[in-house]
């Protein structure tokens, strides 16, 4: 059985997602409980495969034993291992999070809206674990064509902003298959290792440069990075609570996941900082992305929209900390996947508790929240401290690795980006702040305070982030644990 | 009294007191831990108990004692040469989240910790004589802001003690802006603006260079920097760095932020605006120019000389600036910037007697200061006067406030029996030792500017008749609740106390000098 673990971080949810649809059928109150047994057995084997892969190292899992390069294969090493529980376990607490405003808000599409929950799930867990190239379009396309639907059942907008998505998205996957393509042509191997130990000969091939080019320019439309983030911003802010909390802070992170992969395993250090230059233009682009971020955020009017640009900021830290080339900058770029996707989580459940108290997202409604909702806003603080980038938090030490990072690369303008982003993020979520603590005025000042009744959004949406809030700060401290066990090793040979 | 007087004068200077000095041993100890969490274990229990306000400010009380008495436990351990420590977490390759306690963290914990009692029972008094809203919130995150004011006095290393500063930063914002009105929104920003931009924007990039100088950020006697290769025009960029990043220390230009945080109510400047907040910020450059960079690094390369001239440019400016100021409360947070450009130039000066003086200043300003907060809430709470010009006769009303705002005033301008004499003696003598005649001249003259801004205010106070006088009328006192007048009066006779047996009870003068032999002696 434990052999099988790997496998079934992927096959839980994937069959669940199908015994969903039939269940909701038969009874639709059947749907909530499979939907949390699923993900919750994925999450077991996720966390038993981390166990295994820091006691034991690396797991090559060959699906039904065919043997790589022929058949496909999960190679999982202590750098997706510890993402996997991490997507897992943000898909679970989130349904479990969610479970409120799903059944008022799905209606009779209870089971539909589940089943594609988890078939995103699916996707995004496969294309962590997967060590096949072509593997991982398949996971991709599978994520993506689930989380268009997802995604559209929504505000009425949201069909719209669906779409758009879909026509970049699909852009961005069949570019990514095209790279796949050239690199089968030229090493005649999908599989990942096998692909990296046949290309050092080809590094002078321009179809070997072509393959990675299109394969990248794929991914980073996937990731809305900085200039093809135009997708992003809509199809989050209108999509539901439940779908905007499970796809925002994952499919982003997922995809920054899948460039280092291609960069570090597949590519190898050899090839991306000295065989091509083209570092030095993708840090400035993160910066631009990382500004265009800050920017945007500014101008927002509606808190979830205000995320969404605060996701393509994080974009380019991790983007930049990727190409900075060193060891701190790798360090940091991680370990920003995994802060950064817990952070977004926190500040998409905030906003879906406010949506569910509130009604509406726009930054003048949030009146007087602090008093109205203590618990969630004293979570949005937390959450904001690690945005900004205040220790003890998490976002502290990513930003500190990537400083650092930048600081070793050589890159002071990314510095300069990233202590510009945390200031703007002081003033992005102090506004918020601000109207929650200040306004409306007539209620406040030396005449009186009327304070207003608590009216907290459900237990079973506050409870679940206060404890992810928590996560917050326990990550923090335990960012040496973190950096040690998981991030040290993967770091690949070649960058110092 | 004159035997006391020669008797703590004679003592001096340090490096003839016949101690030991010995590579510090540092011992394992839970107490710097606890001391921190103990307010923060309050905070729940706090909020728990927020429908029952006695309960809850016993709540308060009792974390006030536990952390004061874990605090004044440590006293003899320290003074015997010693260090206590604890590692919490390891965050990066040799940086981890650690307490060490040494002289100097313990002088400062103390003046906390036991002005945070004194500050419980005023803010009781205050806050609900003023019926305030939210008075909840308002001790929750005053126990926070304690918890990480006393993180930063036992910081091991630069990068704990950022990330107390920054706590402090953030606890201390629902405070600045308890009447949550548009002048408190205003100054709110103005006041994390300054504080979390330029620790954020300056002294975060600056530490983080520090560390991939020499690979650690612990604060060693003979400072971090010591043995590295660094060019003298880092070093110099990284002086500034850090003592800008700290801005709570309020040296010009960044000070606006002091000022604008007297919107918030007194319990609040007294403790955390004269006191806590400032006092980290004095204390985090008197950490970063001896344990980072070292006393020898910054003569030889001359860095402290920029810090000293901005020291004594804040110390008059700010002077000359609460000259002008009507409402007492802003003219006593322009005499806190110009005191806290004391205990910067002090540590600047690197004389022994300069640090001794800088070191004692921070005891001695924060008991002098909170009195005369303290006196400017109660004159608010018993007649609702704000300003300076409203103050005619309030002496006849409010004896033993204006008493105490006597001595307060006496100990800023230096005057003997209060402790301010003290702290301003040993800043001039280092800066004879130190052959820096020009702030020598800057100090003395401070001291008349601060006698022209506080004098006028006892004058009118007992002097001037009241706006309401009548021949023959005959005054009744009208005093503030005694929860108010009874902590002003503590912190007002300790002042004289501190002028006068400086070690009694709480070994001010002991802990400050094994602090500056630790510094001195270190390398």
């Amino acid at each position: 059985m434990n052999e099988q673990l790997p496998a079934l971080i992927i096959i839980a949810p994937l069959i669940t997602a199908f015994l969903v649809f039939a269940a909701s059928w038969v009874r639709q109150k059947w749907c909530y409980p499979l939907v949390v047994a699923g993900l919750a057995l994925s999450l077991l084997s996720a966390l038993g495969t981390l166990v295994r892969v820091v006691s034991s190292g690396d797991i090559v899992y060959k699906m039904a034993g065919w043997t790589p390069p022929v058949g496909i294969s999960f190679h999982i090493d202590t750098l997706n291992a510890f993402i996997l529980p991490l997507v897992a376990g943000i898909a679970l607490v989130n349904v479990i999070a969610s479970k409120v405003h799903v059944e008022s808000e799905q209606g009779e599409n209870l089971g539909a809206f589940y089943s594609l929950y988890l078939l995103t799930s699916t996707g995004l867990l496969g294309i962590v674990a997967t060590g096949d190239a072509f593997n991982l379009f398949v996971l991709l396309e599978i994520a993506s064509l689930s989380s268009y639907a997802l995604l559209a059942m929504g505000h009425p907008r949201a069909i719209l902003a669906s779409l758009n998505y879909l026509l970049i998205g699909t852009v961005g996957s069949s570019f990514y298959l095209l790279g796949v393509g050239y690199l089968y042509i030229v090493t005649g191997s999908l599989n990942m290792v096998d692909i990296a130990a046949l290309l050092p000969p080809l590094f002078e091939s321009s179809a070997v440069s072509m393959a990675f080019t299109i394969c990248l320019l794929g991914i980073f439309l996937k990731m809305a990075f900085f200039p093809l983030h135009g997708w992003l911003s809509n199809s989050y802010t209108f999509a539901s609570s439940a779908a905007a909390s499970l796809i925002a802070p994952l499919t982003t992170k997922v995809m920054v996941y899948v460039m280092i992969r291609f960069m570090f395993t597949v590519f190898t250090p050899a090839y991306i900082f000295e065989a091509i230059h083209i570092s030095d233009v993708l840090v400035g682009l993160s910066i631009a992305t990382i500004i265009c971020g800050a920017v945007l955020a500014i101008t927002a009017k509606d808190f979830k929209r205000m995320l969404t640009y605060i996701i393509i900021a994080e974009i380019g830290y991790m983007v930049g900390g990727a190409w900075l080339g060193t060891r701190a900058g790798f360090t940091g770029a991680i370990l920003h996947i995994f802060n950064d996707a817990l952070m977004t989580f926190c500040a998409f459940l905030v906003a879906a508790n406010i949506k569910q108290v509130v009604g509406d997202l726009r930054l003048s409604n949030l009146q007087n929240l602090f008093a109205k909702m203590p618990w969630t806003m004293g979570a949005l603080a937390i959450t904001a401290m690690s945005m900004i980038g205040v220790p003890p938090t998490c976002g502290f030490f990513s930003k500190w690795y990537l400083i650092q990072g930048a600081l070793d690369g050589g890159h002071p303008f990314f510095i300069a980006a990233l202590i510009l982003s945390s200031v703007v993020n002081i003033v992005l979520f102090f506004r918020v702040f601000e109207i929650g603590f200040f306004e409306p005025a007539a209620t406040h000042g030396s005449g009186g305070h009327a304070s207003g009744a608590v009216r907290e959004a459900p237990l079973s949406m506050v409870v679940p982030l206060l404890l992810m809030a928590a996560g917050l700060i326990v990550a923090g401290l335990y960012t040496g644990t973190l950096v040690d066990v998981l991030i040290d090793p993967a770091i690949p040979k070649g960058i110092t | 009294m004159g035997k006391f007087w020669s008797h703590c004068i004679t003592q001096y200077p340090p490096n003839t007191v016949n101690l030991d000095y010995s590579p510090m041993e540092t011992l394992f100890s839970l107490k710097p831990l606890l001391a921190v969490l103990v307010s923060l274990a309050a905070t729940p229990l706090i909020v728990a108990s927020g429908k029952r306000p006695n309960m809850r400010e016993g709540w308060t009380f009792v974390a006030a004692f536990l952390k004061c008495g874990i605090v004044l436990s440590m006293i003899p351990a320290i003074l015997d040469g010693k260090q206590l420590g604890i590692t919490i977490a390891q965050v990066f390759p040799g940086v981890s989240i650690a307490f060490r306690v040494d002289a100097l963290g313990l002088l400062f914990a103390v003046v906390a910790s036991c002005l945070w009692i004194i500050t419980a029972m005023y803010t009781m008094g205050y806050m609900r004589a003023e019926k305030e809203h939210s008075q909840t919130r308002f001790f929750t995150f005053f126990a926070i802001a304690l918890s990480s004011t006393i993180g930063v006095a036992f910081s091991a290393n630069l990068f704990t003690l950022y990330l107390f500063y920054e706590v402090l930063s953030f606890s201390t914002y629902p405070l600045v802006t308890h009447h949550q009105d548009r002048e408190s929104r205003v100054s709110g920003r103005k006041y994390l603006g300054y504080l979390a931009g330029s620790s954020i924007g300056l002294a975060l990039p600056a530490m983080i260079i520090v560390y991939s100088i020499t690979g650690t950020l612990e604060f060693t006697p003979q400072g971090i920097l010591s043995g590295a290769t660094a060019s003298p025009g880092l070093l110099f960029a990284l002086v500034l760095m850090l003592v800008f990043g700290f801005a709570k220390v309020g040296l010009m230009p960044l000070h606006a932020w002091l000022p604008a945080a007297m919107v918030a109510p007194t319990p609040v400047s007294a403790l955390l605006h004269a006191v806590a907040v400032v006092k980290v910020g004095a204390f985090s450059v008197f950490r970063v120019l001896t344990g980072i960079f070292g006393v020898d690094v910054l003569a030889a390369n001359g860095l402290n000389v920029p810090i000293m001239y901005i020291a004594g440019f804040t110390l008059l400016a700010a002077s000359l600036i609460a000259m002008s100021q009507d409402n007492l409360k802003r003219r006593l947070a322009f005499s806190t910037i110009s005191q806290l450009a004391y205990i910067a130039l002090g540590a600047s000066l690197l004389a022994p007697s300069a640090l001794l003086g800088g070191a004692l200043h921070i005891a001695n300003h924060a008991f002098m200061k909170i009195t005369l907060f303290f006196c400017a809430g109660a004159i608010f709470i018993g007649h609702h006067k704000k300003n300076v010009s409203e103050l005619d006769g309030i002496g006849y009303k409010m004896p033993f406030t204006m008493g105490a705002f006597t001595i307060g005033s006496m100990g800023m301008v230096g005057l003997p029996p209060v402790a301010g004499f003290i702290s301003k003696w040993y800043l001039c003598l280092g800066s004879i030792e130190a052959k820096e005649f020009t702030f020598l001249i800057v100090l003395l003259i401070s001291s008349l500017l601060n006698a022209a801004y506080f004098f006028p205010i006892v004058y009118r106070a007992f002097f001037r008749k009241p706006a309401d006088w009548v021949p023959g009328k005959k005054y009744s006192m009208a005093e503030a609740p005694a929860l108010l007048v009874v902590p002003l009066c503590i912190t007002a006779l300790y002042s004289i106390v501190l002028g006068i047996i400086p070690d009694f009870p709480l070994n001010i003068m002991e802990l400050a000098q094994t602090a500056v032999m630790q510094i001195t002696q270190g390398g």
